[in-house]
């Protein structure tokens, strides 16, 4: 097994899963305390096993109450520009062209042309080979350059060939990875070959930010939902994301509340604060609003940035746009308005 | 056993991407015949359910104009079986809401079953007499044929079940998908029109009805700029005045009624139909 770094090991917080209520709960990190150090898959399964089961009709129950919270006016219009900063524009296609990531990039940098208050997005995410040009188009302006990497999607590669892959994306100038768990590997119970997967795509990220993609649509409960993120986070991630968009079940508001109170639990057990990514099927801005209302109740606005949260999407912006403009000109406007990269 | 039974009574709902939704506010309201006794609880649609429609209607669009024109016909003449099998529940509702006798209400019914059958035949006739060759100078063949404007805004003729089959045929039957409003004050004969689309293969999204306010959704609907043309017969000089400057912001056609105007159907088929001209090398 592979160890990270840390000094002292400490019991993990095992408190049940909570209905918060406050309007912000910003996790205070004290200093004194610091993640434990995985030493043995032995010593991983005790610390998933202590983790408590999560309450699955509760969790469903939450995210419904809270995807009814109704947002006007001013506040809807900031929580648009914010979602927009907060999204990683993607194109993952087997039909990507250069000129298709250029006009993405384009529009990443510009959302809406006519409007240069808009704020841009947070990132681009293509497939490794066309890094170098999304970074090439992009130059120095602040929006990253993510890339999915290690076999994506489905992760049926050998370690050393996932490694690679990584190296390449970094080498290219991506500023963020997205990997893929080994979910065959997690199901039948090799978490330890899971969470050294991890470690070693961190390593081989170096400077790169590293986002752990569950595909929480084939972990079957949330209980593994969990459990595989106390994994991405033991290993190191500095996100972790719901799904690669490619398989039927995509991110939910169910499995995001399951994936933001891990973060709050590992922040408060004074891990680092690490970032929750949703992915695929996000098209609408109502969508996109309710994640925001899911973040800000259940781990409070210090996650409310582009460090912390993220959308992976492509049509999500047009719809933001589109939505934004209904606010300003007060009625609705044509979706052929925007490009549609 | 007693001969009893509990009243089953129906609410009327809107019709929405093919689909039977209450109003995304929750809200109905109350519609009553001409004489004033209750007749039903209607859907109190809301500017998002407009909104709901419309892009239904936008999406539901190409594969309506790329269907054949003789498909077309035929989902439309389909529908005119349906009234025609309902006709008697048609005629009931005329009846009431119109104020008028039985007798009265079935020729209106049969009116209206004959004017879906008009425009069924329409659809594959429009091309020929609103398009043709133009003659050009040069080695060209230069054609022009009658395209739909897209998504049609009906604030149509409202007061008579005749006025809102003319008002949703004429731009369906060309190839335009459809939102309409049905009568504020007599919905019923609308929506019961529009649950027979469900059985006539119209599919989803083609043919919208919201029922509500019409001072409420009118605006709405005639400032939503994926909207290409508006209807806007169903209301006031003054109200249509006001409808057709929010239209005009972003450029829709717009169909306002003529006085003295005994027939309007074929002004109607020109209405919401855009000239596409092509040019084509010959004799090379």
């Amino acid at each position: 097994m592979a160890a990270r770094g840390v000094a002292s090991v400490v019991q993990v917080s095992t408190a049940p899963l909570r209905l918060v209520t406050e309007q912000d709960r910003s996790v205070q990190i004290a200093a004194t305390i610091a993640v434990p150090t995985i030493e043995s898959e032995a010593q991983l399964k005790a610390l998933l096993t202590s983790l408590s089961g999560v309450d699955a009709v509760g969790a469903d129950a939450r995210a419904a109450k809270l995807s009814t919270r109704s947002i006007k006016k001013s506040t809807k219009l900031a929580a648009i520009e914010m979602a927009i900063s907060m999204v990683d524009l993607t194109t993952l296609e087997g039909a990507d062209t250069p000129g298709r990531v250029t006009s993405l990039c384009t529009k990443a940098m510009r959302p809406d042309p006519r409007d240069l208050t808009i704020p841009s997005v947070a990132a681009v995410c293509v497939y490794p080979d066309l890094v170098a040009h999304a970074r090439s188009v992009l130059g120095s302006s602040p929006v990253a350059v993510a890339s999915v990497a290690t076999s994506f999607p489905s992760g049926r590669a050998s370690l050393k060939v996932k490694l690679m892959d990584v190296r390449d994306a970094v080498s290219a100038g991506a500023d963020e990875i997205d990997m893929v768990i080994d979910r065959g590997a997690f199901l039948s119970g090799r978490i330890g070959q899971v969470f050294d997967e991890v470690v070693a795509v961190k390593e081989a990220c170096g400077e790169a930010h590293l986002k752990v993609i569950l595909e929480t649509g084939e972990l079957v409960t949330y209980d593994n939902v969990r459990r595989a993120s106390w994994i991405a986070m033991l290993g190191g991630a500095d996100f972790i994301k719901t799904s690669t968009g490619k398989v039927t079940v995509n991110a939910t508001l169910p499995v995001a509340l399951v994936m933001l109170e891990a973060v709050r639990d590992f922040a408060e057990t004074a891990g680092p604060t690490v970032g929750v990514k949703v992915a695929g099927g996000i098209r609408t801005t109502k969508d996109a609003i309710r994640y925001l209302v899911l973040v800000n109740e259940t781990v409070g606005s210090t996650w409310l940035t582009p460090n912390k949260f993220r959308f992976g999407a492509s049509s999500l912006l047009n719809d933001l746009l589109m939505q934004r403009l209904k606010q300003q000109r007060g009625t609705y406007v044509r979706a052929d308005e925007f490009s549609a990269d | 056993m007693s001969d009893a039974r509990l009243d089953v009574r129906k609410t009327y709902k809107l019709l929405i991407n093919g689909a039977y939704p209450r109003s995304e506010s929750g809200r109905s309201y109350e519609v009553t015949s001409a004489k004033g006794a209750f007749l039903a609880n209607v859907a109190q649609g809301s500017r998002k359910d407009v909104r709901d429609a419309v892009s239904a209607a936008r999406a539901a669009q190409a594969k309506w104009w790329n269907a054949t024109a003789y498909n077309r016909g035929q989902v439309i003449y389909r529908l005119a079986e349906m009234a025609e099998s309902r006709r008697d529940e048609l005629a009931e509702h005329v009846a009431l809401a119109e104020g008028v006798n039985v007798r009265t209400s079935q020729k209106k019914v049969s009116a209206s079953i004959d004017r879906i059958v008009w425009y069924a035949g329409w659809t594959d006739k429009v091309a020929q007499v609103l398009g043709g060759t133009n003659p050009v100078a040069g080695p060209f063949f230069n054609f022009s044929i009658p395209v739909p404007s897209g998504v049609v805004g009906v604030v149509g003729v409202q007061e008579s079940l005749e006025g809102f089959v003319e008002a949703i045929m004429a731009p369906l039957c060309v190839g335009n998908t459809v939102v309409a409003l049905a009568s504020e004050t007599r919905p019923t004969p609308a929506v019961l029109l529009g649950e027979m689309t469900s059985a006539s293969d119209f599919p989803a999204g083609v043919l919208n009805i919201v029922t509500g306010l019409t001072s409420e959704l009118a605006p709405v609907l005639a400032a939503h700029e994926d909207v290409d043309g508006l209807d806007i017969c169903g209301v006031t000089r003054d109200a249509a005045d006001e409808l057709a400057v929010l239209g005009a912001g972003s450029i829709k056609r717009v169909f306002r009624p003529r006085e003295n105007e005994t027939d309007s159907s074929l002004r109607r088929l020109r209405a919401f139909v855009e000239t596409s001209t092509v040019w084509h090398t010959i004799g090379q």
